[in-house]
């Protein structure tokens, strides 16, 4: 074949690519599919011809081959077959829709008449509308799943055996009955507006909503599951969202439930119209069938829509799921307000503790300072005190010795007293407290006018050495 | 010496024809001198031969005079019988012959309880019987018109027919003096009527066979790639074919005939005869012109009726027949795995094809790329019903000078399994728009091995060095809905002038509703398999890509410039799963 031409450029090779030879070899093709070749045409005498020198064969070789392509054609033998029920066989295609019609005058739902009374007619007949197409054709199974092929080869098969001529060849009368019914099957459900208009009405398609009592015994989500799941199948919009189970998000199931609500159906109900308009009945008589079918239509229609409503809600009024999710919300609420007011109060707890903290430490210190004050008041007091009795010490100490006259001597004069005791006070004024302290200790321990007279003196020697006294202030006590 | 001596001295030598043996109708053609593959008329000229026999006292009918007895002679006609060919009684469906021969139930097969000699009783004659008539018929009336024995054939038959039928239609072809040289598939066959043509241009392309017959519709979906076929699905359907459009027209017909005279011709089986021959012939003609006639003497009671019938009524008619054809082609799509958009050809084979309406249909079915090869859509297609002899023809010529031994060893299983390419191998260059490469597929998914490709690759404006990245690619349907108008173009308008303002609205509506998808494919890049570098190329120069996919998988990727000297050559390495299938070897 001829090199394609392809006028986009190839990329610029990025910086710093290299390879050995300039080549990379990167993946691998994905596994091949095995598929026959049409042993036709000159490309492919070509083929086999450069096949065929270079290798040899055997059977095990063919059987392997052939083993492995993959098939296109279909397999005729499917799954496509039940038992066939005797009664349906002795139908007779003619009474499609009487039943529904005598029971139509009786009840608004002939339907319900029928489970009662008739089981074995609704076994075989589709509930109010007589034949069940899909059970003729041995596809009660598949129903409205079931493809048109699906349908194409059970028509086939149910056909191939119950054909009038099959009958005839095995010897039992030529009653073609049965073989009407298929064909009436067939030509509804190849038809897609007709098969939609049976399917709209096919009730043995349906899943009845489980009672409480059933629910609870056998799974509410195995219940509920299938009811909706058939539901789905009148949705114009596919895929329909599934119930889920207990382990859904509350994403899943709000969707679930909105779509449920806001469904849009296909459902029609054309299919149990009482009267079909003739092409022998004049104008107006077809105009009133039409007008009378409409309205029927119409009156369904509104009842099948309150009627899913209705399923929905009861579905909704016993979804778990709804009430966990609520008391989750309520949790998670209460949850955060009981955060909220935790931290109020911690703050406020928080407050009136630095506060107390704050006015004891005032507290504290202010008992301190008083404290201190009490105490310095108290030592100067005893320092006062001591002062006072010291300087009483000292004044006594040298009235004891008769104010430093020798022994023996007379008592001093006034004169002599005032002088002493002058020199006394002026020492006094001059020393400190704990010199004060020191020079009575001294004194108070020194006995008779000797002793006293030396302390004294020494004590003038130190004060006059300090400088604090001039030599010869204070004569008397030196 | 006599022409009869040089036939019979000469046996070995092979001559073989075309045979498409269908249920309604056969034909057989020939390939001439310049292999040009021509159809030949049997002696009343009919291109299209009913395969139909009647008998009447000991007299053998065969084609348009047999299909006549249908009214007279029903009981002595034999109908619509290539598919009960090596059935037994209890797999077929017999109403087709309900208006003829009953099928009847004989030791392990099916006969015809026919009065073929003069004498009273009738004779029971098998359907292999039959066939051995049919194709004895068939091949003197090749005989006649070549001037030349015909000892062999290539015979079409369905994609779904089973070995056993296959031998019992060989047993019956050989009965006839025919040896069967190979049986073809006919979608196949119409591939290959086309692609023989010498304006035909070999490429690689997804065809969608549509045989449309007169019982049975079958649909195949064929992976064409450099010349070879691979049947990727097939779809067959016995409710929708051409007599549910006869039956149309019967009850058209039947309806406007009660009206006037107030009886049934349906209900008598000889006036149904009558009007399903007329019908058949009415709508035939309503392929070519815009209306037509029907006119049968004496339909019922006496009656004669005439009437006329327009194109379209008979395709309000016959609507849920046609959609019945368009969806069968939809589901052989899908059960191919495949999308309209991946459809490059549709080709229209079988009678029933000549009606426009499905032409008409499947171009608005499939994108405007696709090619439908019809009578109506392009003037230049090959008469539908013609398709499968002439492929049959194309072969038998190719084969005829092969040894059966040699044949059969061409139609070994073992040659014919291949394995097919399940991603498409191509190579990535650069688009202007994006920014990131655009992959350009070299050879196409289901491309059977061994298989070579080579593609030319610009390079970037000024030359230099360039990548050569080689990847696995994978189709994918891409679906966008267009994009909602702007909101400031009315906006804009608005400024323009006030007044139009109203008329913007409306437009704006309308588009809305006319809304739709657009889908397109687009190649999504899978596995890199190997990167090469080009050094130093010219400007305006050419990259020369070759993938060479062996019969083992392996790869052998060349690259190199045209005109350059050396180049990059390199294989991928082996794998797993490609020695699964070379295992045996």
């Amino acid at each position: 074949m001829a090199a394609v031409q392809v006028q986009l450029p190839l990329p610029v090779l990025p910086e710093g690519w290299s390879a050995e030879k300039d080549f990379k070899a990167i993946g691998t093709l994905s596994p091949a599919t095995q598929r026959n070749i049409e042993p036709v045409g000159p490309h492919f005498l070509a083929h086999a011809r450069r096949k065929r020198h270079r290798r040899t064969f055997s059977e095990d070789d063919r059987i392997q081959a052939q083993e492995n392509v993959k098939k296109v054609e279909d397999d005729d033998a499917g799954e496509i077959s039940e038992p066939e029920d005797q009664m349906m066989l002795q139908r007779d295609a003619k009474d499609w829709k009487v039943f529904y019609k005598i029971f139509a005058k009786l009840s608004p739902r002939p339907n319900l008449i029928l489970r009662l009374f008739f089981p074995t007619v609704l076994l075989l007949t589709n509930h109010s509308q007589g034949q069940d197409h899909y059970a003729v054709l041995g596809l009660s199974r598949h129903r409205y799943r079931a493809t048109e092929s699906q349908i194409k080869t059970a028509h086939r098969k149910k056909v191939l055996r119950h054909h009038p001529d099959k009958r005839a060849a095995t010897g039992s009368s030529e009653d073609d009955s049965f073989f009407k019914c298929i064909q009436k099957a067939t030509e509804v459900l190849l038809d897609p507006i007709k098969r939609r208009q049976f399917d709209s009405v096919d009730e043995n398609a349906d899943v009845e909503p489980p009672s409480k009592k059933e629910a609870q015994k056998k799974g509410w989500f195995k219940c509920w599951g299938p009811v909706f799941e058939s539901e789905g199948r009148f949705s114009k919009d596919q895929p329909v969202p599934r119930l889920g189970g207990n382990e859904s998000t509350k994403e899943d199931v709000e969707r679930f439930y909105n779509f449920w609500y806001n469904f849009d159906s296909w459902r029609s109900f054309e299919y149990q119209d009482e009267d079909v308009p003739d092409d022998n009945e004049n104008r107006d008589q077809k105009r009133h069938i039409e007008k009378k079918n409409n309205n029927a239509r119409k009156k369904k229609k509104t009842e099948d829509t309150a009627r899913l409503r209705s399923l929905v809600d009861e579905c909704l009024a016993g979804d778990e799921r709804i009430k966990k999710f609520k008391q989750q919300e309520r949790a998670g609420k209460n949850k955060r307000r009981g955060e909220k007011e935790e931290a109020e109060k911690k703050l406020k707890e928080d407050k009136i503790k630095a506060q107390a903290e704050a006015e004891r430490l005032k507290k504290e210190a202010e008992e301190a300072a008083k404290a201190e004050k009490a105490e310095g008041k108290k030592a100067k007091e005893a320092a006062k005190n001591a002062a006072k009795k010291n300087k009483r010490v000292l004044k006594s100490s040298v009235k004891d010795v008769n104010y430093l006259l020798p022994e023996g001597e007379a008592a001093a004069g006034p004169k002599r007293v005032d002088e002493v005791l002058n020199d006394v006070d002026l020492v006094m004024t001059k020393i400190d407290n704990e010199e004060l302290a020191s020079l009575a200790g001294k004194l108070g321990g020194a006995k008779g006018v000797d002793a006293v007279a030396s302390v004294w003196a020494e004590e003038t020697k130190r004060l006059v050495g300090a400088g604090k006294l001039k030599d010869g202030e204070v004569r008397t006590l030196i | 010496m006599s022409a009869d001596e040089s036939i019979e001295a000469a046996p070995a030598e092979t001559f073989a024809i075309g045979i498409s043996f269908g249920n309604s109708n056969s034909s057989i053609a020939y390939t001439s001198g310049e292999g040009k593959a021509e159809v030949i008329a049997n002696e009343e000229g009919d291109r299209q031969i009913p395969s139909f026999l009647s008998y009447i006292e000991g007299e053998e009918y065969h084609g348009a005079q047999a299909k006549s007895q249908l009214v007279r002679n029903s009981k002595n006609t034999v109908a619509y019988f290539r598919d009960y060919i090596g059935k037994d009684f209890d797999s077929i469906d017999p109403t087709p012959c309900h208006a003829s021969a009953h099928a009847q139930k004989h030791e392990s097969t099916i006969a015809f309880s026919v009065q073929d000699t003069n004498s009273d009783s009738p004779s029971t004659l098998s359907v292999s019987e039959i066939a051995t008539r049919h194709i004895r018929r068939l091949a003197s009336s090749a005989s006649d018109f070549l001037g030349k024995k015909v000892n062999a054939a290539v015979l079409t038959i369905p994609t779904n027919f089973s070995d056993e039928q296959k031998e019992a239609l060989s047993e019956s072809a050989k009965n006839a003096g025919i040896e069967i040289l190979q049986f073809i598939s006919e979608p196949v066959a119409a591939v290959l009527a086309y692609d023989a043509r010498a304006e035909a241009i070999i490429s690689d392309k997804i065809v969608v066979v549509a045989d449309l017959g007169g019982i049975r519709s079958d649909v195949a979906v064929v992976a064409s790639r450099g010349g070879m076929y691979s049947i990727l699905s097939t779809a067959h359907d016995y409710e929708t074919a051409g007599t549910q459009l006869d039956q149309v027209l019967i009850d058209h017909f039947a309806k406007e005939f009660i009206k006037k005279h107030k009886t049934d011709p349906r209900q008598n089986e000889r006036s149904l005869a009558k009007l399903k021959l007329e019908a058949e012939a009415t709508k035939k003609a309503l392929s070519l012109g815009s209306s037509a006639s029907l006119s049968v003497e004496s339909l019922a009671d006496g009656v004669d009726f005439s009437s006329t019938i327009n194109r379209t009524r008979y395709e309000l008619l016959g609507g849920k027949v046609f959609s019945g054809f368009i969806r069968l082609i939809e589901e052989a799509v899908r059960k191919a795995d495949l999308d309209v958009l991946d459809i490059n050809e549709v080709i229209l084979s079988g009678g029933t094809s000549h009606t426009p309406l499905i032409a008409r249909r499947l171009t608005s079915l499939f994108p405007q790329t696709t090619n439908i090869l019809s009578p109506s859509t392009l003037a230049s297609a090959l008469n539908p019903s013609e398709l499968p002899s002439r492929g049959a023809a194309i072969q038998a010529s190719l084969i005829s000078a092969y040894d059966p031994s040699d044949i059969a060893q061409n139609t070994h299983p073992a040659l014919t399994a291949t394995p097919h390419l399940s991603r498409a191998i191509g190579v990535l260059v650069i688009s202007d728009s994006e920014s990131r490469g655009v992959f350009k597929p070299l050879l196409e998914a289901e491309t059977a091995v061994p298989a070579r490709r080579a593609g030319l690759f610009a390079v970037p404006g000024g030359g230099g060095d360039v990548l050569v990245k080689v990847c696995e690619g994978q189709r994918e349907i891409k679906v966008s809905k267009p994009e909602p108008k702007s909101k400031s173009k009315p906006q804009v308008n608005g400024k323009a002038g006030s007044e139009d303002d109203g008329d913007e609205d409306d437009d704006e509506d309308e588009e809305e509703e006319e809304e739709e998808e657009i889908r397109e494919t687009i190649w999504k890049v899978g596995t890199v398999l190997a990167e090469a570098a080009i050094r130093a190329t010219k400007k305006g120069a050419k990259v020369e890509v070759t993938v060479n996919v062996g019969a083992d998988l392996g790869v052998t990727i060349t690259a190199r410039e045209v005109g350059g000297k050396g180049g990059v050559r390199g294989q991928l390495l082996e794998k797993g799963g490609g020695g699964r299938e070379n295992g045996s070897a």
